[in-house]
């Protein structure tokens, strides 16, 4: 999933403050999952900001709306009947879904109230951690199914580096070294054999250096 | 031969070779390099001049190398992948071969949460494997590693480190193999302190054969005192000192400390002469480089070879 945090209250006070009436969205997807950004965290943040707003004597009205997907634009539709009665959009989805409200509702600023962090996976109740770094051209077929791209610190495609420590990432001993993750995997798949092959320089063009990608299925396009 | 480097001579000749380090100054001050290098004339075949070490930033190592060189003195560029892409790494090779410096070390480098700008964008377009084979592609096919051909390529001789003593440590000899299927010619070593470990290591370096493929020299690191020792043991990753070193060290008074650390450092070589496997010693004296000539003096490593 895409992973978000919540903005510090401070910033998001700051981006809605010129206003009087906001449409604060939630996201039933990812950021419902890693409970940054859903149905529960937009009726935490609606009221946390009010009674922000209120200590300094503000009034804010918020509008709150739990989109099913806000980076599809059917669902990010069904704010049509409310934009022209708010002054702004506050969007806890991720950076996909902001983009989606300023794309389609080119007349109302809208403002994140989290910060998008990464692609990864739930390691136990309230820890995630990055998995994935949309690389466009998957590796794990050839290092035990654990990715170094988004998990050494250096992404390594022949690590490990000199620094790798009782399992251990230099830079952080909370870190596991993704190339010890790599070795024991395919140890115990029997593949020693599979990491003295040098996986050569990566072509980073399917990668964001290419620029801006984009998926165009012809068979599903319309 | 497969390049003019003088390195790649002596050790094509048999001698133990000689390295050392000049780290550049955190400034524009040419005079700093060319004093540290002067130091080292008649002493040491060829200098390391590190890129960026520790992830903070000082005269690039290219620079610093095209004043060494300007001495009349070898430099090793050092280059690691943390801060450029491989068109800027390859530009930079053509640009030292054209100042007449042929031997590198390629590295990954630090990452840069070590150094003073751990808000930097951390590159690793490529790593230290790709980049020895970049450099080989260079000298050996004559091409870029985008495929273009080069007019009048570089041939650097290609080096690379190793440390024996990182984890795991089941995997360091294959990964050095590895870097020789890259096409490295010549290995600078970690520091050595834990000699038996260093041993296993290099024992399973010559079962492999790998030492009759590629040269490697030994890193050696005087300890200047018990806290540095100490230091190194508990906050250096990837260094073993071994505790009876850091016991011996502290063992003496302050005062003699220094002297104890450049005898341990004499014992330390003159145990590896007689290693298989090892075909010099890389001395890097960390702010304490006005104490290489009397190692290597007192080492019995002069007078350097001419070749």
């Amino acid at each position: 999933m895409i992973t978000a945090e919540r903005k510090p209250l401070e910033e998001i006070i700051e981006y809605v403050r010129p206003f009087g009436k906001i449409l604060l969205v939630g996201c039933n997807e990812c950021v419902t999952v890693c409970s940054a950004g859903g149905r529960k965290e937009v009726g935490l943040l609606s009221s946390a900001l009010q009674m922000a707003f209120m200590k300094e004597g503000k009034m804010l009205e918020i509008k709150e709306m739990t989109l099913e997907r806000q980076c599809d634009p059917e669902y990010v539709e069904e704010l049509s009947g409310h934009i022209n009665q708010v002054d702004a959009v506050l969007s806890m989805a991720c950076g996909c879904g902001v983009q989606e409200i300023a794309q389609r509702y080119r007349e109302k600023p809208v403002f994140p109230a989290v910060n998008t962090k990464f692609m990864g996976a739930s390691e136990r109740q309230g820890v995630w951690s990055e998995r994935c770094q949309g690389c466009g051209n998957c590796l794990l077929g050839l290092t035990g199914g654990i990715c170094p791209v988004a998990r050494c610190s250096k992404r390594l495609l022949n690590g490990p580096c000199g620094g790798s420590t009782k399992g251990k990432c230099e830079i952080n001993p909370e870190i596991d070294c993704a190339w010890q993750l790599i070795w024991d995997r395919l140890k115990a798949l029997g593949q020693e054999e599979r990491y003295s092959d040098i996986i050569p320089a990566k072509d980073w063009r399917p990668s964001r250096d290419g620029g801006p990608r984009k998926i165009i299925r012809e068979d599903l396009a319309s | 031969m497969k390049t003019e480097s003088v390195l790649e001579k002596i050790l094509a000749a048999g001698h133990l070779a000689v390295t050392s380090e000049c780290g550049p100054p955190r400034g524009a001050l040419p005079e700093k390099v060319k004093e540290k290098a002067e130091m080292l004339r008649g002493y040491v075949d060829a200098i390391n001049v590190t890129d960026n070490q520790t992830a903070v930033v000082r005269m690039s190592s290219l620079s610093a190398c095209i004043l060494i060189k300007q001495l009349g003195l070898d430099p090793i560029l050092q280059m690691v992948t943390r801060d450029r892409n491989r068109l800027a790494m390859q530009s930079d090779i053509l640009g030292a071969y054209a100042h007449g410096i042929n031997n590198m070390l390629c590295l990954s480098g630090d990452h840069p949460c070590f150094g003073d700008h751990p808000m930097a964008a951390n590159v690793y377009d490529l790593d230290s494997m790709q980049l020895i084979q970049v450099v080989r592609k260079m000298r050996d096919e004559g091409r870029f590693q985008g495929g273009d051909e080069i007019e009048n390529p570089p041939k650097m001789f290609i080096g690379a480190a190793a440390n024996p003593f990182a984890d795991p440590f089941e995997l360091r000899a294959i990964r050095l193999a590895k870097k020789v299927k890259a096409g490295v010619d010549f290995i600078q070593t970690q520091c050595i302190y834990n000699i038996d470990k260093f041993g296993k290591w290099m024992k399973e370096i010559c079962e492999r054969g790998l030492n009759e493929k590629v040269s490697i020299l030994a890193g050696i690191t005087p300890l200047k005192s018990a806290g540095m020792a100490n230091y190194m043991r508990n906050k250096v990753p990837g260094m073993d000192v071994p505790e009876e070193l850091v016991k011996r060290m502290a063992g003496v008074p302050k005062k003699d400390q220094a002297d104890e650390g450049i005898k341990i450092c004499l014992e330390t070589i003159e145990q590896l002469k007689t290693m298989e496997g090892i075909r010099g010693f890389h001395i890097m004296a960390i702010e304490w480089e006005q104490k290489v000539p009397e190692i290597v003096e007192r080492a019995g490593l002069l007078p350097r070879p001419q070749v």
